[in-house]
């Protein structure tokens, strides 16, 4: 029997980029089969020009044994491959129905289309268990839900082949499960999975088997069965890494920041946070689990002093801060330094050269130049230090600041925060699109703030993250804190229920 | 992860622009040739006109001047994420200060008066850029349309005030009486006569100076200084100012503030460097023309001279290919201007692509 996917010497460049080279992969029908790779690795590439976004420069695609050329998603859906993209394509305010029904309404009026429709999900409900209310407004659904109506989509479209992009970045451990579930059931009726994660215990959970890839080229592809998450690490990266950072334990210090009844309400009146209250010490990292969405980046934002608290206090090594000085400039003088969720929307000015992005928040620090002006010179040396203590790659401080990877622009961040001595450190999504290498970096030196006596408070939505690198756990669903762990006492299943909402009291 | 548009830096400030303006040219000589006319005969006046005699190249430095203030007017609030449409009404506002200010203060002498015109002029260009200013910055009310309309505001105050209020009882034209003589700006061929430098007579007075002056500072804030940082943050990057500790509004209304100080330049070049009065409509027009000065030149202050020069040019060189060739009228110029502007500004990202694509292959085949 022919492969369902085979992919031979595929080459791809952008510009003087070379993102596929001779890549070659082949995905047997029926199985799960999982790409792993660090970002820039070329995954999204090469599935790219399977789904028809690129064409590729040379080198053959073959569906089912005969080779085809894919020139437009319209082309690989008419050769059964679907795609679920990791940020959904989905019109909100639509029903499931009219979303599954988009680009495919079978003439001018609707009646007749939706019909057929209907039928057919009820079909695949069946035949998967891939149950949903049709009628509901998508985006009044849950993301694992709407990650269920992409799916659907795809199914409908006749799709044998499903790719998905990082499925589960924004499930909760559970509806991550449960999307497993689904992908076996898939399997067994004959169609083919393609799973594209960064996540090596997925791969293992759930694919037959895996192919890596670095830097472009196709390193490897192994029976899941024959291999280990250590090795697949080492496969990706080209050394041996440490997936875990080892850390002492070690007795908290005096509560630096505290937080109490804090709640914050948005400019729609929407509670985003309701009474929160926790402490972090010196010498400590609190970690705050959830899924993503659940009022984390308000609440870090708050403590920032970005929004205004609508309820609550903020202490500071035992100071109240009062609103009038609750903002981010204040915070920094204090010592309350904040390396944000998203760095390039915040973090960084992409456009910006790299010394000037490294100064982002500390442009009014005297030292940087004479009186109003800032001395390009001397901010060029400053970066040229820090990247060589962070390892940052390319070490060119003028080069502009979107052209760094994602690891060595959130090295830029953290060095530019930490450097600066805080006494507290908020720290959002650290690793997000962040190559594993890195990650190894960045959680030593986090570990190493943490051992110099700097609070740490950590939000991320990898919850190995939170785990490796936590003294203690915090949980939010729905902005509301639903429980709080010793690191050492607590596993993924517990916290994944607290993450959905099933609180200590309930249970 | 499309495929960035990165180029060396000489391609993006020199190449890319010289492409736009030599296609602007060939498409406008069509233009030409489709009415009947030779369009290398057409060049030659249009260049002859602006630059071959020291007459025409005083009147083409004029105008750059008037250009080189609205286009730095334009390029401040760009880099705050503003676009400044306002730069006419500034500049009328501006013409009033420059008029309260001179035929009020009389008794002053010439080096306390010149200095007062100015700073009048940019006075009440910023109070007329401040309010749109305020009004995005804290109400959300959007600049462009707002700049619109103080741009008619001013345009009928003007009128009132010229008709009803300052006009010379005696005199039937909406102006005003000369300025005091002590307030004039000197001629550029007056300044190089106190040398015993003869230059040929024109327009041109020593306000370019202040341009070329308010160019480099403007470079020195924006590209060198903390507040021009904290402006091209929140320009690029409006999250990232709030969370640097920059506040978005005051920072925009500090941009419209300086910019509609710029814009008073180009009243300053009119009314006390060459007309001597306050009249109407001496704006002409050319607040827009910073629109497109300003995106030509990339809103960096040098981009901007070269581009105003070459403005200038198309003026001056203009209004003498309409004296030499009839057939050509001063509309077809405004066309032949047209074109450039379409291609400098709007197109500008056709070439930018096309440029970027063959730089790329040209490199991929050198390697």
């Amino acid at each position: 029997m022919f492969p369902a996917i085979e992919l031979i010497a595929i080459n791809k460049s952008f510009g003087a980029v070379h993102a596929n080279k001779g890549v070659s992969l082949s995905v047997a029908r029926g199985t799960i089969h999982g790409i792993v790779g660090e970002n820039g690795a070329g995954k999204s590439t090469l599935m790219s020009i399977l789904y028809g976004f690129y064409e590729a420069d040379s080198g053959e695609i073959r569906v089912n044994g005969a080779p085809i050329r894919i020139r437009s998603s319209n082309d690989a859906i008419g050769a059964g491959i679907g795609m679920v993209h990791q940020h959904f394509m989905l019109v909100e305010p639509l029903t499931v129905v009219e979303n599954v029904m988009l680009g495919a309404e079978g003439g001018a009026m609707l009646r007749a289309g939706e019909a057929k429709v209907r039928k057919e999900l009820a079909r695949l409900a069946q035949d998967y268990g891939l149950d949903i209310d049709v009628d509901a407004i998508v985006g009044e659904l849950s993301v694992g839900l709407q990650q269920r109506v992409e799916i659907l989509k795809a199914l409908y479209r006749g799709a044998d082949i499903l790719i998905l992009d990082e499925p589960t970045a924004v499930l909760t451990p559970s509806e991550a499960d449960a999307l497993f579930d689904l992908l076996r059931s898939l399997k067994e009726q004959g169609k083919t999975v393609v799973l594209i994660t960064h996540k090596l215990r997925e791969i293992m959970a759930v694919t037959d088997r895996v192919s890596v890839m670095r830097r472009g080229e196709m390193v490897a592809t192994v029976e899941t069965a024959d291999t280990s998450p250590p090795e697949l690490a080492e496969l990706m990266v080209g050394r041996r890494v440490l997936l875990r950072v080892e850390k002492t334990e070690k007795a908290p210090g005096a509560p630096v920041l505290e937080v109490r009844n804090l709640s914050i309400i948005d400019a729609r009146g929407v509670l985003r946070v309701a009474d929160a209250t926790f402490t972090v010490h010196a010498g400590e990292i609190v970690g705050i689990a959830g899924v993503a969405g659940n009022g984390q980046s308000e609440l870090l934002e708050a403590i920032a002093g970005m929004r205004r608290l609508s309820l609550g206090s903020v202490r500071l090594e035992g100071r109240d801060i009062p609103s009038s000085q609750h903002n981010p400039h204040r915070m920094r003088e204090l010592g309350l330094l904040h390396v944000p969720e998203d760095r390039l929307r915040m973090g960084l000015v992409p456009s910006f050269p790299a010394f000037e992005s490294a100064i982002l928040g500390f442009s009014h620090e005297s030292q940087l130049g004479p009186g109003p002006l800032l001395d390009h010179d001397r901010l060029v040396a400053d970066l040229a230090k820090t990247m060589e203590q962070y390892d940052v790659r390319p070490p060119a401080p003028r080069l502009k600041t979107s052209n760094f990877s994602g690891g060595n622009q959130q090295k830029i961040v953290l060095a530019r925060e930490i450097e600066r001595n805080p006494k507290v450190l908020l720290v959002g999504q650290p690793t997000r699109g962040v190559d594993i290498g890195a990650i190894e970096f960045i959680h030593r030196r986090l570990i190493a703030l943490r051992d110099a006596g700097v609070g740490i408070l950590l939000v991320s939505v990898e919850l190995d993250e939170i785990m490796h690198l936590s003294d203690r756990i915090l949980t939010m669903c729905g902005g509301r804190i639903t429980g709080e762990r010793r690191a050492a006492e607590t596993n993924e299943q517990d916290l994944g229920l607290l993450m959905a909402g099933v609180t200590d009291e309930a249970a | 992860m499309s495929a960035p548009i990165e180029m060396p830096k000489w391609a993006d400030t020199v190449l890319v622009p010289a492409i736009s303006v030599v296609a602007a040219f060939l498409i406008a000589g069509l233009v030409v040739l489709s009415i009947g006319e030779n369009p290398l005969t057409a060049t030659r006046y249009l260049l002859q006109g602006s630059l071959g005699t020291g007459e025409g190249l005083g009147f083409t430095l004029f105008y750059a001047t008037d250009f080189i203030f609205v286009g730095l007017a334009v390029a401040v609030a760009y880099h705050a994420g503003l676009f400044n449409i306002g730069g006419e009404g500034q500049a009328t506002l501006a013409g009033l200060g420059i008029a309260l200010a001179l035929n009020n203060l009389t008794f002053l002498p010439g080096f306390v008066l010149v200095p007062a015109g100015i700073l009048a002029a940019a006075a009440f260009g910023a109070a007329w850029a401040a309010v749109p200013g305020y009004l995005q910055a804290k109400r959300g009310s959007h600049i462009v349309i707002t700049t619109i309309m103080f741009n008619w505001l001013a345009s009928v105050l003007i009128v009132y005030l010229l008709v009803n209020v300052l006009r010379e009882p005696q005199s039937m034209n909406p102006e005003t009486r000369t300025f005091p003589g002590a307030s004039h700006i000197p001629f550029m061929h007056e300044a190089f006569a106190w040398f015993g430098i003869t230059i040929p007579t024109s327009q041109l007075n020593l306000t370019l100076i202040l341009a070329l002056v308010s160019a480099y500072l403007i470079w020195l804030l924006i590209y060198r200084s903390r507040l021009g940082y904290a402006i091209r943050v929140v320009g690029a990057n409006p999250a990232a100012a709030v969370y640097a500790g920059i506040s978005p509004a005051r920072i925009i209304i500090i941009a419209m503030v300086l910019s509609g100080a710029l814009a008073g330049g180009l009243a300053v070049n009119e009314l006390m460097g060459y007309q001597h009065r306050l009249l109407l409509e001496f704006t002409s027009g050319y607040g827009f023309v910073g629109i497109a000065v300003a995106l030509m030149g990339r809103a960096h202050p040098m981009g901007i001279i070269l581009a105003s020069l070459l403005f200038g040019i198309l003026y001056q060189g203009g209004a003498e290919l309409a004296f030499e060739q009839p057939n050509i009228t001063r509309d077809m110029v405004v066309v032949i201007g047209g074109i450039i502007i379409l291609f400098a500004g709007a197109l500008d990202g056709l070439f930018r692509r096309l440029v970027a694509y063959l730089l790329s292959r040209t490199k991929l085949a050198g390697a």
